[in-house]
């Protein structure tokens, strides 16, 4: 199994000199994404049939590359089934999408060559098993992913975003480095077998639970880390971002569970405190975020750091549970955050897909020059507002059933002994459905200012609908939010080795239940039937329809909207994406972003406009990363001297690195 | 044949709710009008008004999508569903475990996701205010109503709404302090959710102090009657709910005579009437509030059911 | 005791935090004195109830003590204050009233844990109604420290003092002497910052505290 997943890498990458070879022709266009589709809906569907029929063994290789003692291990486990399996499907997405949207690519030449080789980096993130190939992939991703935000290059903002996403994810790796430095010990095991097999002690544990919150945090875009995210995942092109935030954020989430669930031997109660505080408030900070953004795909980015927070606090109630031996509350608790990894896979790919169609569409990012969208471009529009309705927790689509299940799991909580998770708990279940209600707001917003009113621009008046290929993605996408919201029971099942692997604990069956209702307790305590509450809404809606078009009328007439005595207001009348989230921004805003808004009028007689000013701060910016970048750049003038020695300096540096290393090692006892 | 039984009794509590609805809304406005001292509309005006609408032409704006056309069966269907599997006389509905509490929420939670679309697709600028308060409410009331559910929940070890009930009818319940921190959080969180005095006035027409109805101000004909039924509905759920929650006196068991099920009827009725009654009071005797005294109201309401949910995660016995 | 009477008195001590929260909320003056009013009212009626389960007539006293002064007596007086002085309709606060609601329900989360974790032999009852009064004194500190005018801080000031009592009634019932010494210093207290309130108003023509630390030179 795992051979043939390699195989798929391999030709991942071997697709890069060919499309280097095409010289970026219409040709190499679709042969790349063509030849990526098949490759990731193959190992996509190989992965899937390895978690369904998962024998609790999994397969594994050892390839001779690599460090020579150790060799290239590569294993494919539940968990790893799972992963693979969502980020190529999320990567089959994309390559269907990017069949069509590619075509309008700028410069070809700086994304073909790179796009099959990210994919094949995440790929084999997910199949390293030690640490050496773990990371050498791992920095493959970095990279790979970031040649893809810097593509258009001639962007200023993109090349800071580059710039900003270089420098964390080199961070992010560096955490990761020591993370597996410290669990291989002295000896230097990398294997993940001899890492799995030795105990680390409770100190540096905890250590290397805080080097991977950072290191695989900073990739996820946990906040205070997220500060590259929204900078860098816009600034790729679309498919790309949705790479960037549907899957790559996964493979980051991945890392995370690989390691503390997997590798670090069993938890201590408070790992979950932690990460709970962290996953509760990234959730929030998050969508409020996004809340105030008018770049749709920066809207996009930033609630991905929600729905990655989401996913850390049930990661660690799974965590608490798995300390108390609790195992089947585990077992529910990370099946709800695994099950969210792929519905949010899932809808915000589609939702990014549906942001590229408008900007190739319109050429505007903007939602204050967007608008009227659903009558130019009918479909987009309603694959959109399924991916919005998803993405905002409505039954009875995906994102509902994971949150439904993650707030099951809270529920379970009392019985966690500890006072520390007996306060955090309910604080963090406030914050989770604060954010699902605000991400609701966020997405009334994003789909009602972009696509409903009347168009705010020229561009957005003459947009056309958009290509086959695009939209063949984007409905395959929005039927899988559907099936999976009603049929989740399907999904629950084929998670269940993977609970099993890592809690020794697993949910109910889930296929056998009667009218294919999720049971995930006892039916006495809850359940939910996604099914029946599609067919009840369909048909109590059509009833109404018939009902009413029958008896009473089915009469329409058209006729200038109410403007209150105002003949035709222009469209700038219109409610904008700003004024729309400004309650919000006063209620949540001025205690978070100290938001404020100055209103300047002119005197009376005058015809000049008034002016109406917000000023936001962001607190993470201010306080952690502006005197980090300040103390950066006072030590690297201060280094600065080093590029202007002599031969013989520079030899002597060396030399006396290399003496003092020789002295280290001597001491070392 | 117990399945017909099931089935006959799913069937007229979603033809009750329907039926019933227009009827306590017209309780309530005949309340005010006498707390008032006018005569004020007949009992049965509701229905006349939605008959009529329904035979009226629909007026489209020139700018309304599909969508806009599809939202009014959309919210209707939402708000139906979710107000049938509240139990009202007779508990152990057949389908109660389709959604529980909190899936009933997200119900009306996407009932209102599409209405605040709609108010913003005619493109004219009273919708979007609307729009934009509607959200900044929803984004307070939401998450207070979950951490009711929570603590409903911790107490009676179910978010399933009848084997909530069956708990609270039981004599363990007793009185908790979280129970009571629970009901005043819900009360508040009810009367936003129904855009009731004093968080929005049902009964106003002026644009700029408007919520809900500015939301639909471009509805007409018979897509207004269907959301007029719909917030008739959407009052008559919140009031079932409370009444099965924190009144759940005499709703009759899954296996009862018809006796007991003429009580439970009976009992309903006499908790709509009671309920109602209190409204209109609570309505008369309170101003509006200025929109930016909502968030803290609500906040207030938020915070209580964030303590109550602290209480039952710190101690079993509150 | 049974399970009910239990129940009563839990509840009533629950209202107690829950009245104390309406106090916090309620930034305008003169709606902030009526649920003083409630908040005596409740403690009455909680002394009262543990005069009757603990069959101890001279809590009875405390109660009527309570209801005569704190319920009826000093709302009175201060509403004729806050009306002489103008200042009824004047709202009153430093933070944000989501904040301070927010930083009360740390403070009763600090307190139940705190008396929990202590208290971890006692009678479960009796611990949580220790609770819920650490809860209403910290809450009253809360409320003094969060506003800036003088009669809320008197108000916070004497909500303080009813959670001591309905510690000490909850616990076993105190001494009648320290009961009516603790009412009489409260009035007294009353008095002082009453008489306070209308010299500072005369000097400064505000009763805002913050005029003070203007004279001071504290602040500019």
């Amino acid at each position: 199994m795992v051979v043939y997943a390699l195989f798929g890498v391999l030709a991942l990458v071997a697709l890069a000199p060919v499309a280097i070879a095409l010289n970026a022709s219409a040709r190499a266009t679709a042969l790349v994404y063509s030849a990526s589709l098949m490759i990731t809906l193959i190992v996509g569907t190989a992965a899937l049939l390895a978690l369904t029929g998962y024998d609790g063994a999994g397969s594994a290789v050892t390839l001779p590359l690599g460090l020579p003692w150790l060799g290239a291990h590569f294993r494919i486990d539940a968990l790893s089934a799972f992963f693979l399996a969502v980020i190529n499907l999320g990567g089959a997405a994309a390559s269907l999408f990017a069949l069509g949207y590619g075509r309008h690519e700028e410069f070809p030449g700086r994304v073909l060559p790179f796009y099959p080789v990210y994919l094949g980096a995440m790929n084999l993130v997910l199949l390293a098993d030690d640490a050496f190939s773990f990371l050498v992939s791992w920095e493959f991703m970095s990279l790979s992913s970031w040649a893809l935000v810097i593509a258009h290059h001639r962007v200023r903002e993109n090349l800071r975003a580059g710039y900003v996403y270089l420098l964390m994810a080199g961070f992010g790796t560096l955490a990761l480095l020591l993370a597996f430095g410290l669990l291989a010990g002295a000896q230097g095991n990398y294997a993940f077998d001899a890492i799995r097999a030795a105990h680390p002690s409770t100190g540096l544990a905890a250590l290397v639970l805080i080097l991977v919150l950072i290191g695989a945090g900073s990739k996820a875009g946990l906040v205070p880390l997220h500060a590259w995210l929204p900078l860098a995942h816009p600034a790729a092109p679309s498919h790309i971002s949705a790479l960037m935030s549907g899957v790559m954020t996964k493979v980051a989430v991945y890392a995370f569970v690989r390691i503390t669930f997997d590798l670090l031997g069993p938890p201590d109660w408070w790992w979950s405190l932690v990460v709970l505080a962290v996953g509760g408030i990234s959730a929030v900070m998050g969508v409020l975020y996004a809340l105030m953004q008018r770049d749709v795909k920066r809207v996009l980015a930033y609630s991905t750091i929600e729905n990655i927070g989401i996913i850390f606090a049930a990661l660690g109630l799974a965590l608490a549970f798995k300390a108390y031996a609790m195992h089947f509350a585990a077992a529910l608790a990370l099946t709800a955050a695994l099950l969210h990894v792929f519905n949010h896979a899932l809808f915000k790919n589609l939702l990014f897909c549906g942001a590229g169609a408008v900007l190739s569409a319109t050429g505007e990012r903007d939602l204050e020059k967007l608008g009227g969208l659903i009558h130019r471009m009918p479909q987009t529009a309603f694959v959109f507002l399924i991916g919005c309705t998803a993405i905002s927790a409505l039954p009875p689509l995906n994102g509902f059933v994971s949150e439904w299940l993650i707030f099951q799991a809270i529920l379970l909580s009392p019985q966690l002994p500890s006072w520390g998770l007996k306060l955090m708990v309910p604080a963090v279940g406030a914050l989770l459905a604060l954010s699902a209600a605000l991400a609701g707001a966020c997405f009334v917003r994003a789909f009602g200012i972009g696509f409903l009113g009347r168009p705010r621009s020229d561009e957005a008046r003459g947009a056309q609908e958009t290509d086959t290929h695009s939209l063949a993605a984007m409905y395959a996408l929005a039927a899988l939010c559907l099936i999976a919201g009603i049929l989740p029971g399907l999904f629950i099942d084929t998670l269940a080795p993977v609970a099993q692997m890592l809690t020794q604990g697993r949910m109910p069956v889930q296929t056998g239940v009667e009218w294919l209702s999720i049971v995930p307790i006892a039916e006495s305590r809850s359940s939910y039937n996604g099914l029946l509450v599609f067919v009840f809404m369909t048909a109590s809606g059509m009833i109404a329809a018939f009902a009413i078009h029958r008896l009473a009328s089915d009469r329409i007439r058209r006729s200038i909207a109410w403007g209150c005595g105002y003949p035709d207001p222009g469209p700038l009348t219109q409610y904008t994406a700003d004024s729309l989230a400004q309650p919000i921004r006063r209620v949540f805003g001025t205690l978070v972003f100290s938001a404020h808004e100055s209103g300047e009028m002119p005197p009376p007689g005058s015809t000049a406009p008034a002016r109406l000013t917000v000023k936001m701060r962001d607190p993470v910016w201010d306080t952690l990363y502006a005197p980090v970048a300040d103390f950066i750049t006072y030590a690297s003038e201060r280094l600065n001297v080093l590029q202007f020695l002599t031969i013989r300096r520079y030899l002597t540096l060396v030399f006396m690195a290399l003496v003092l290393l020789l002295l280290v090692l001597a001491i070392w006892p | 044949m117990a399945l017909i039984h099931d089935l006959a009794f799913q069937g007229a509590q979603m033809l009750l709710v329907l039926l019933l609805s227009p009827l306590l809304t017209g309780f309530v406005r005949k309340v005010k009008a006498r707390l008032l001292r006018r005569q004020g509309p007949p009992l049965l005006q509701p229905y006349r008004d939605l008959i009529r609408l329904m035979r009226k032409d629909v007026v489209l704006a020139d700018n309304a999508s599909w969508l806009f056309r599809v939202i009014p069966y959309l919210v209707f269907a939402a708000t139906w569903v979710a107000a049938s599997l509240v139990p009202t006389f007779r508990s152990g509905l057949l389908f109660s475990w389709t959604a529980d509490l909190i899936a009933i929420i997200a119900l009306i939670g996407s009932a209102r996701f599409f209405l605040a679309l709609a108010g913003i697709d005619a493109g004219t600028s009273f919708g979007g205010i609307g729009t934009s308060r509607e959200v900044m409410i929803a984004s307070l009331a939401e998450p207070a109503m979950l951490m009711i559910v929570f603590t409903l929940a911790l107490i009676a070890g179910s978010t399933q709404l009848s084997t909530m009930a069956a708990f609270m009818n039981s004599p363990e319940v007793g009185l908790r302090v979280s129970l009571g921190l629970a009901l005043i959080a819900l009360i508040i969180v009810a009367i936003a959710e129904n855009a009731r005095v004093p968080v929005d006035n049902p009964a106003t027409h002026l644009e700029l102090t408007m919520v809900h109805e500015a939301m639909v101000l471009e509805y007409s004909g018979r897509h207004l009657a269907l959301i007029e039924l719909s917030v008739m509905l959407k009052l008559l759920l919140y009031m079932s709910l409370i009444a099965c929650l924190f009144a759940p006196w005499g709703i009759a068991a899954a296996t009862a005579t018809p006796a007991f099920v003429a009580v439970g009827v009976g009992a309903y009725a006499a908790k709509l009437a009671a309920g109602g009654f209190l409204l209109a009071v609570f309505e008369t005797s309170i101003a509006k509030m200025r929109v930016f005294r909502v968030p803290e109201f609500l906040g207030a309401a938020l915070m209580l059911a964030l303590l109550a949910t602290l209480l039952r995660f710190v101690s079993g016995s509150f | 005791m049974n399970k009910l009477t239990f129940d009563i008195a839990h509840m009533l001590a629950g209202s107690l935090v829950l009245v104390s929260f309406m106090q916090l909320y309620q930034d305008r003056l003169s709606s902030l004195i009526n649920i003083f009013a409630l908040h005596a009212l409740v403690l009455t009626a909680s002394v009262a109830w543990q005069a009757f389960v603990q069959h101890a007539p001279h809590l009875y006293i405390t109660a009527t003590i309570a209801f005569v002064f704190k319920a009826v007596v000093i709302p009175v007086a201060l509403r004729r204050i806050v009306v002489k002085l103008g200042i009824h309709r004047e709202l009153d606060n430093v933070v944000g009233v989501g904040l301070a609601m927010l930083a009360g329900i740390g403070l009763v989360a600090l307190s139940m844990v705190v008396m929990l974790r202590v208290t971890a032999e006692a009678d479960p009852l009796a611990r949580e109604d220790l609770a819920f009064a650490l809860s209403v004194v910290l809450l009253g500190l809360l409320m003094m420290v969060t506003r800036r005018n003088a009669v809320s801080q008197v108000i916070g000031f004497m909500s303080l003092e009813n959670g001591l009592v309905l510690a000490a009634t909850g616990a076993k019932g105190m001494p009648l002497v320290v009961e009516i010494s603790v009412a009489f210093s409260v009035l007294i207290a009353f008095i002082v910052i009453g008489i306070f309130l209308f010299r500072i108003r005369e000097r400064f023509d505000t009763v805002d505290i913050q005029a003070l630390d203007r004279f001071r030179g504290e602040r500019q």
